[in-house]
């Protein structure tokens, strides 16, 4: 059962009787067969992951940027969309997931419609905070200095605003990575896969070495957005050196 | 510094029975101002909290809207200004400062010539001639952050800043005010010192009466409401207050700040004694105000002040009575 045409499609479950001893004991983690078995089992599914995560991430960010800039100028708008992303937020993934098969099917659709819905809250708080803490006075003299309300977003608030912003793109993309695991469970793929069929088998290791990959995954996505936030960033860093 | 640096010359300013009134409130912010500010000249507009005089100066460049009445630059209404148009060409200096903390020095400075759509390298060479202009290091400074400056480096950016168009006029709201005291001082001269060069019209907001006589050449006292209760030159408020409300506000001790307006070079003084040149006389330099100087005698207990030119010279002598007759009689027909 581990031909390479069946892999492809789905994760490999070793028959215990064969292969090595860890895996006939059915070890906590056999690192031979995790090498040997990466790049069929692991690798498609990381890049799912990554997919699954990056679509939903960017999505959910223009809608969240949508609706943030339109509860900067127009402040009614802020309570209703909080109130309406809370709302998504505090759905539990599974039941989200489930409330929407019916509606778009066991799909890809459903999944990311459910994890855009759980990035909502986060970018949308994040953005809109970093927007309203620009500080007045160097609105004011943006203002006075003649930039338009274009000129004003683009070079002074959105520039000043972008620490909150990326600080919320890191929580929702690692959030968005961790839930994303449970969209396997209407058969859209990532690392949750082989975690569901590891479950069905009982078989250790895959199911060790997904969630590993899946935190792994979270940790350098974080780190390379860090980089990224410093790089837009420059000013934030070495403050204060005279009194 | 160069000649040629500012070409741009100052505006005439005219606030023409302008009233500002806020909606729900029944008292006006600005009530019925009218000013002439002669182009190149520093106008102070001083009063307590609730006096106006921050809102005057915002309805030049229209971030407060007019009520009532108008204000023009060099006759032409502001209201007829394209309103980008009008701020980008008029200098906007606030006591916050309010640099943009995400830009360098120079990214700061070169904001209006960026948004007018100057070349580059002519709003680096403006900048840098507008840092060396304000004493800060064009090579060192310019590619600082906002947050690597010192409060009193800062206000020198936010001044390059708002001269960097080369602006006819010039608005400041309590530009100093957030300064310590010494640095504040500095910033005073070396922007009086700038002015002399630049001559740009200025409308300079403060509550400091004391910074006020030294800033302004002209000086306009608004009052709770924002009514004029006095607009005239800086010795001629401290020698005549209008009111008792003016003299109240400049001080019992305006008869001091007008000494501190004039210095002993200035004034006619007594022959000097024969012995001048004792060493047990008390002596002070020409360049000296009457109010140090008279500071001096007192704390002295000399009743006299023999006053030496630069080079050393006795060329008069003064008396308290010299100092009382001057308050008395009014400094013009003495100097004369």
């Amino acid at each position: 059962m581990s031909g390479p045409e069946l892999s492809a499609q789905g994760p490999v479950i070793p028959k215990f009787q064969e292969g090595s001893e860890c895996i006939r004991e059915n070890g906590q983690f056999c690192w031979g067969w995790f090498q040997s078995n990466f790049d069929t089992v692991f690798a498609p599914r990381i890049v799912e992951h990554m997919e699954l995560t990056g679509i939903a991430v960017g999505l959910g960010l223009v809608i969240a940027f949508a609706a943030a800039l339109f509860a900067y100028r127009y402040g009614w708008f802020d309570t209703p969309f909080t109130i309406f992303s809370g709302f998504l937020y505090t759905i539990p993934s599974l039941a989200l997931f489930q409330l929407l098969v019916p509606i778009t099917g066991l799909s890809w659709t459903s999944a990311e419609i459910a994890l855009v819905s759980y990035t909502l809250l986060i970018l949308f708080r994040n953005i809109l905070t970093g927007l309203r803490e620009v500080p007045g006075d160097v609105k004011e003299a943006a203002r006075g200095m003649g930039l338009t309300a274009r000129q004003m977003l683009l070079r002074v608030e959105l520039p000043l605003a972008m620490p909150a912003i990326m600080a919320g793109i890191r929580i929702a993309t690692v959030t968005t990575i961790s839930l994303t695991t449970v969209a396997a469970f209407i058969g859209a793929g990532g690392l949750g896969q082989p975690i569901f069929n590891a479950l069905q088998g009982g078989f250790k290791t895959q199911f060790v070495a997904s969630g590993v990959l899946a935190v792994l995954l979270a940790l350098v996505a974080d780190g390379l957005l860090v980089i990224l936030q410093r790089l837009l960033t420059p000013w934030t860093r070495g403050r204060s050196r005279a009194a | 510094m160069k000649a040629d640096q500012t070409s741009g010359d100052a505006a005439e300013i005219v606030f023409d029975h302008v009233t500002k009134l806020y909606r729900g409130r029944q008292q006006a912010a600005v009530n019925d101002l009218s000013l002439v500010i002669p182009a190149g000249e520093i106008c102070v507009l001083i009063g307590p909290s609730g006096g106006g005089k921050t809102t005057a100066m915002k309805m030049v460049n229209r971030l407060i809207s007019i009520t009532a009445g108008d204000i023009t630059i060099d006759g032409k209404s502001v209201k007829k200004f394209d309103l980008t148009e009008l701020r980008r060409n008029i200098g906007y200096v606030i006591q916050q400062i309010g640099l943009f903390p995400h830009m360098s020095v120079e990214g700061n400075i070169g904001t209006v010539p960026r948004l007018l759509g100057w070349p580059r390298q002519r709003i680096r060479d403006r900048v840098r001639e507008l840092l060396d202009l304000v004493g800060l290091d064009p090579d060192g400074d310019g590619k600082r952050f906002p947050s690597e400056l010192s409060g009193g480096q800062r206000q020198r950016v936010g001044l390059a800043r708002a001269m960097a168009a080369d602006p006819r006029l010039m608005l400041m709201d309590e530009p100093f005010g957030a300064i310590d005291p010494i640095t504040r001082e500095r910033l005073q001269d070396d922007f009086l010192r700038l002015h002399k060069e630049i001559r740009k019209t200025v409308i300079f907001v403060t509550h400091d009466i004391d910074e006020a006589i030294k800033m302004g050449d002209r000086i306009a006292i608004l009052r709770q409401g924002g009514i004029l209760a006095q607009y005239d030159t800086p010795e001629a408020i401290l020698a005549n207050p209008a009111d008792d409300f003016v003299a109240r506000f400049v001080g019992a001790d305006r008869g001091l700040k007008r000494l501190a307006l004039r210095r002993l070079s200035e004034i006619e003084l007594l022959e000097a004694p024969a012995d001048a040149r004792d060493g047990d006389r008390v002596s002070a330099d020409a360049d000296m105000t009457l109010r140090d100087a008279l500071s001096l005698m007192l704390t002295s207990g000399a009743s006299s002040l023999v006053v030496h030119d630069e080079l050393g010279e006795p060329v008069g002598m003064l008396t308290v009575d010299v100092v009382s007759r001057l308050l008395a009689g009014g400094f013009e027909e003495v100097r004369a």
